[in-house]
């Protein structure tokens, strides 16, 4: 019994892996680097659900720690000249570390008070790069280099084997993730989520469940942040900005919160949204002011309806159209209750 | 010594706007509890209104009036038609309706107006005063800036503590179970605080922008600042909200004077974090109790 949904995420994760090796196969290299993309984003988002889906904790600075990962990284291929997987692990292991002295920093705060620290800690971590410009690059960046490994042919396109590895670490952080959140430990920031008094009358370390939380979605965050590097080939302030972790929080709430599919539909819209809405003006002949701009309103716009449409996010929608047109889901999952965990107000 | 005093008489302008924006959010913050983070984007729409109306009428006060009615208009009609339909789902949800507010307003600004800056007039001379012959560091318009602010928020708290409507707010920001028990229409009165964030948002916008140029993401930063101006002092209080703001505004004149922009963010962040060690909600925050 014990077994069965270890069973089943194994088997979407197949599922997922399969799909996407055919689909890397038939699209054009546009569409994998796309799909690169798409899953450095689920593994940055999903580390955000677990943080504040699960554990309640808001969190606008994972932009910082996907910096850090990918600073890592950049350093480590330039000056070492490591095999990716080694960079990988260090880089998780670096992220994890920022991760644990944030989350015990950030441990007393809550709602706006988090957001607020973390939302600086995302403005002034990319400013760094400027205070040694030997080492960092300063505004420019760092270079990095990364090619296919040569048993493939010289003529296997770079884009797909990117869409390759992206998918491969986001797959293996679901996987893991989701057993995690069934655990012990994901029970005990659930419990920290919803009532953090009741849950340690009931022995749970609520500040260790809570930094525990900080160094899971961090190290995420930084993988997220090492796959990134590797797949644009450079690392610089202007790809940390405000934006990404404002973009990585809009994700986890419009694809459901609290739930590890819902960061997969929050990845996809993040990321195919604002091109598809560009493809759309540029192809009406609109002049590249009006175009460029077009997307930007229309994502702003499909953010508040989806807010107002399905209040539980994409996947709320998805759990919830079949069961209105009495088609029943076999395992109807209710989405993780998403009420409002914390309330401050004067006594 | 004189570049001491330069970079504090600077900063404290800076610190005004900061501390405007600090206390629009703080206004929402306590009668909706909710972080507005369409505030800056909300004032940069206003200020291009502005530039418009100064552009074709030729007169500045005609585009800062209409700024502020601007503002008040937004901030109603924000609240009237994205927020309160969000009111009662999970907190998250408002948060990111404001994000895509937020990003509706700079993508409406980029269809109308393009990305380029664009600059925007003061009301005052803005060459240096001077005391003899020592350079001060601050202009005219720098003091109308503060001023224009001071006025503006000791305004609102003459309001809010003699007239009845202020009364009002501060029992419906207090308690509004209790608040509609007694015959407060505590919807209206939400409406009413977001009308005011969005006239203290137009007015740091329309004062800021002389000196950050105006394009659709020019308030950005400034929101930021504000942001953590308003943690700094207590989110629910409003002069929390002007004695962080004026703390951001001079500490990151004075720290970026002498050790160059570059490290304003960093210093911000340390200030923030050593207040919120001490104090995890912020400097005036009352004696509260977290309900959990």
């Amino acid at each position: 019994m014990t077994m069965r949904p270890l069973l089943r995420i194994l088997g979407a994760a197949l599922v997922g892996a399969a799909l996407i090796a055919v689909l890397s196969m038939k699209l054009n290299a546009f569409r994998d680097y796309q799909i690169a993309e798409i899953a450095v984003d689920v593994t940055a988002v999903a580390g955000l659900t677990v943080l504040t889906g699960l554990s309640g904790q808001i969190s606008l600075g994972n932009g910082a720690f996907m910096a850090i990962g990918a600073y890592t990284t950049a350093l480590l291929l330039l000056h070492l000249g490591w095999p990716f997987i080694a960079v990988l692990v260090i880089a998780a292991i670096v992220t994890a570390a920022a991760g644990a002295i944030v989350g015990v920093a950030a441990a007393r705060l809550h709602g706006p008070y988090l957001a607020g620290a973390t939302l600086m800690l995302g403005v002034a971590l990319p400013s760094l790069a400027n205070a040694d410009q030997g080492i960092f690059g300063g505004d420019q960046g760092l270079n990095v280099v990364y090619s296919a490994p040569g048993f493939l042919g010289v003529n296997f396109p770079l884009t797909r084997w990117q869409a390759w590895v992206c998918s491969a670490v986001a797959i293996v952080v679901l996987v893991l993730l989701a057993n995690l959140a069934r655990s012990r430990v994901g029970r005990n920031w659930r419990a920290v989520r919803d009532d953090e008094v009741a849950a340690a009358l009931a022995g749970v370390n609520v500040a260790r469940a809570r930094v525990l939380a900080f160094v899971v979605s961090a190290t995420c965050a930084g993988m997220a942040g090492a796959l990134l590097a590797v797949i644009t080939g450079l690392v610089a302030p202007g790809a940390f900005t405000i934006t990404l972790s404002i973009a990585l929080l809009t994700a986890v709430v419009i694809g459901g919160l609290g739930s590890l599919s819902g960061a997969i539909w929050g990845s996809l819209v993040i990321v195919l949204l604002p091109t598809y809405a560009t493809d759309v003006a540029t192809s009406h002949g609109l002049s590249t002011t009006v175009a460029s701009n077009i997307p930007v309103a229309a994502y702003g716009v499909v953010l508040i309806l989806v807010m107002l449409i399905f209040p539980q996010g994409i996947q709320g929608g998805v759990l919830w159209l079949p069961r209105r047109f009495g088609i029943s889901t076999a395992p109807a999952r209710q989405p993780v209750s998403t009420e409002p965990h914390e309330k401050e107000g004067t006594e | 010594m004189v570049e001491f005093l330069q970079f504090t008489l600077g900063g404290v302008s800076f610190g005004m706007i900061y501390a405007a924006i600090a206390l629009s959010l703080v206004l929402i913050w306590r009668g909706t509890r909710l972080l507005n983070f369409a505030q800056g984007g909300m004032a940069m729409f206003t200020t291009f209104i502005a530039l418009e109306v100064i552009y074709r009428t030729g007169s500045y006060w005609a585009g800062f009036v209409v700024a502020l009615a601007a503002g008040i208009v937004l901030g109603a009609a924000a609240e009237f038609a994205v927020i309160r339909p969000t009111l009662g789902k999970p907190e998250l949800n408002a948060v990111i309706v404001t994000i895509g507010l937020l990003i509706l307003l700079e993508g409406l600004a980029g269809i109308f107006y393009g990305g380029q800056f664009r600059s925007f007039p003061t009301a005052f001379s803005d060459i240096g005063l001077r005391a003899g012959s020592t350079p001060l560091g601050v202009s005219r318009f720098d003091v109308f800036v503060a001023a224009a602010v001071l006025a503006t928020t000791l305004l609102l708290a003459v309001g809010f503590r003699y007239t009845s409507a202020g009364l009002r707010m501060r029992a419906a920001a207090f308690n509004a179970e209790v608040a509609r028990l007694s015959g407060i229409r505590v919807a209206r009165v939400i409406t009413v605080g977001w009308a005011l964030a969005g006239l203290l948002g137009a007015l740091a916008g329309v004062l800021v922008s002389p000196a950050t140029f105006l394009y659709p993401n020019s308030m950005d930063s400034i929101f930021v600042f504000g942001f953590t101006a308003a943690v700094i002092g207590g989110l629910d209080s409003p002069v929390g909200a002007v004695i962080g703001g004026l703390l951001l505004g001079v500490v990151l004149n004075i720290a970026g004077g002498y050790l160059g922009a570059d490290v304003t963010a960093l210093i911000a962040l340390g200030i923030l974090v050593v207040v919120l060690m001490i104090r995890p909600s912020g400097l005036f925050s009352g004696a509260r109790v977290r309900r959990v």
